[in-house]
């Protein structure tokens, strides 16, 4: 190991496992990647059309060790060369959580690395830093997942408001309801956005949902239902279904709220950039329509690649890095908090 | 030989240091507090009472189920990045062999109880011979009538332990018609002393296995895979 260059550098080893993705990832000062091991359980998860706890927590323990030595041997580096360990503990399922805290703090106590507790979402905003090393804040950002609809303004490093959250469903999860719901199966977002592509986004006028008492919360069950009672319909009259224009229809929908609550913050809070983050900043369609949108707002906008939209430890790292140079860290007794808030520290 | 074991298969929360025939340092708790705030801060309490340097450890050896599957998977994930950090390899000690062997030398027939709900338990019929422990029934997880019923017909004075003690107390009285005990407090929950000297007996026999490789053995499936395997089956039919 070269002394002089572990002066300025922090390597973080990064793990994560707050769903059904167990990854683990190695990043050198919060922005420079050097590797991003995910081990994904999607295909069987989609025997029983969504997440089931249970087993994802039971395939994590089976392949955490082998993602970690992968993620050290891909950055070609031992935990002699680690200066510290990020790892998630909120929010997410809390058996699933556990896997990655435990592991965690055993390498951290008899590897005598310190230990950073990462917020996942922190971690999804920081996703935008490994490719944008332009990107500072403060910007606003737009989480959106499988569990998450959040708009965010980022204030500095670690240091956030909650502009806006979802009432009810997540974004991701009203696609993976939907996409049931026309026959597409799990995971809804990418099968919605392929199908989408054949389809006329409006051909249906299906709601965008709008929250008087919280201008940029969001709510999603009201469009869900909206699409199950036009399925209904068309198959109490015996109307065929166009799957297609339902996708279509439908994603624009949510791309429209997304995209209005975006506007009206980097209006009223005056933000010259602006990020999205999380797995369903992956969607095409919902990325272009903010990237125009920014564009006709005269702001930068900012998006991790789809390998870093999805969970992934890389992002884990990023945001530990910040959270690790501001002297934050966790004991031997950190737990998993899985219904966790953004900025609330329960360290 | 040492070794550095881990037990959090249930309330009972403990870890414990061996050398060959010595128990150098043994933590053990049986309070609800969750075992991912207190597993990791009660072995560093013990590491540094018996001034343990890690990297002397040989093997880890954990409690390796059944039990509460959260439980257990604190207890494996602890286990394997241990062992990932210090690059040791881990013996999974399955828990109801570990419980009986809290009562090594017993005359009597050995019977755990682990509550497992919906009236089962997880259990295993053991007996010891000439310093050895043997399985009379391998452990399992079976219903309270299943168990006492075997314990019938074996016919043998049978000592009972385990926290599915209390649970399942009210029916042994009822069903079971053979002589029986129930083990005191010092000895009839788990213990991570009874994991690492039955977890050394294992490695003597080479049944240690890579980090990366062990995980825990539920014996149950989860209730999503149990659903759908019911419904497959009835689709079958």
């Amino acid at each position: 190991m070269n002394d002089s260059k572990k002066t300025r550098e922090v390597r973080i080893l990064a793990i994560e496992s707050s769903c059904d993705e167990t990854a683990a990832a190695v990043v050198v000062n919060g922005r420079d990647m050097r590797s991003n091991v995910i081990s994904s359980q999607i295909a069987l998860h989609t025997l029983y059309g969504g997440v089931v706890p249970e087993i994802a927590s039971r395939k994590h323990i089976e392949k955490i060790n082998q993602v970690i030595t992968q993620a050290l041997k891909d950055a070609d580096m031992t935990l002699q060369d680690i200066d510290a360990i990020g790892v998630t503990y909120g929010p997410g399922l809390v058996g699933a959580l556990l896997v990655g805290v435990a592991e965690a703090k055993a390498i951290s106590y008899a590897a005598n690395i310190p230990l950073v507790g990462v917020h996942h979402i922190e971690g999804h905003i920081s996703a935008n830093y490994i490719e944008n090393p332009d990107l500072k804040p403060p910007f606003l950002c737009l989480v959106v997942s499988g569990g998450h609809t959040h708009l965010v303004k980022v204030i500095d490093y670690g240091k956030y408001e909650v502009l806006g959250r979802t009432r009810d469903d997540a974004a991701g999860e009203a696609f993976d309801k939907v996409a049931r719901a026309i026959g597409l199966g799990y995971p809804g977002g990418p099968k919605i956005e392929k199908v989408s592509h054949e389809g006329n986004p409006d051909a249906i006028a299906f709601p965008r949902a709008k929250i008087t008492d919280g201008v940029y919360d969001f709510s999603f069950s009201g469009l869900k239902s909206a699409v199950l009672n036009y399925l209904n319909g068309c198959r109490m009259k015996n109307i065929p279904i166009c799957q297609a224009d339902v996708a279509a229809s439908f994603q624009k929908s949510v791309t429209d709220v997304l995209v209005e609550h975006a506007r009206h913050a980097i209006r009223e809070f005056g933000m010259d950039a602006f990020a999205i983050a999380g797995g369903v900043a992956s969607n095409g369609v919902i990325r272009g329509a903010m990237e125009e949108m920014c564009r006709q707002e005269g702001v930068r906008f900012y998006h991790p690649s789809p390998i870093l939209c999805t969970d992934n430890a890389a992002m884990i790292g990023a945001a530990a890095y910040y959270d690790y140079i501001a002297g934050k860290r966790a004991g031997l007794d950190l737990n998993a908090v899985p219904n966790l808030k953004l900025g609330e520290s329960a360290i | 030989m040492k070794i550095l074991a881990l037990e959090s298969s249930g309330l009972v929360a403990s870890v414990a240091v061996t050398e060959d025939d010595n128990l150098l340092g043994e933590y053990t708790i049986n309070y609800k507090k969750t075992h991912s705030q207190t597993l990791l801060p009660m072995l560093d309490e013990v590491a540094k009472m018996i001034e343990l340097d890690l990297k002397s450890v040989d093997v880890i050896a954990v409690s390796a189920g059944p039990g509460s599957f959260t439980g257990l998977r604190i207890g494996s994930a602890t286990a394997k990045g241990l062992a990932l950090a210090l690059d040791k390899k881990i013996v999974s000690v399955p828990t109801v062999d570990a419980l009986a062997y809290n009562l090594w030398g017993s005359a009597d027939l050995v019977c755990p109880l682990m509550d497992a709900r919906r009236q089962q338990a997880y259990t295993g019929l053991y007996e010891f011979s000439e310093g050895q422990m043997n399985r009379v029934l391998a452990q399992c997880a079976a219903g309270i009538d299943e168990i006492t019923e075997k314990v019938n017909q074996l016919g043998r004075r049978t000592v009972f332990l385990g926290d599915g003690v209390p649970v399942f107390a009210d029916y042994i009285k009822e069903h079971v018609k053979v002589p029986y005990l129930f083990a005191p407090a010092h000895c009839n929950k788990q213990r991570a002393a009874s994991v690492a000297a039955l977890g050394a007996v294992l490695y003597e026999k080479g049944l240690a296995e890579d980090a990366a490789a062990h995980k825990p053995e539920y014996l149950r499936l989860s209730q999503a895979e149990r659903e759908r395997q019911e419904k497959v089956r009835d689709f079958r039919i």
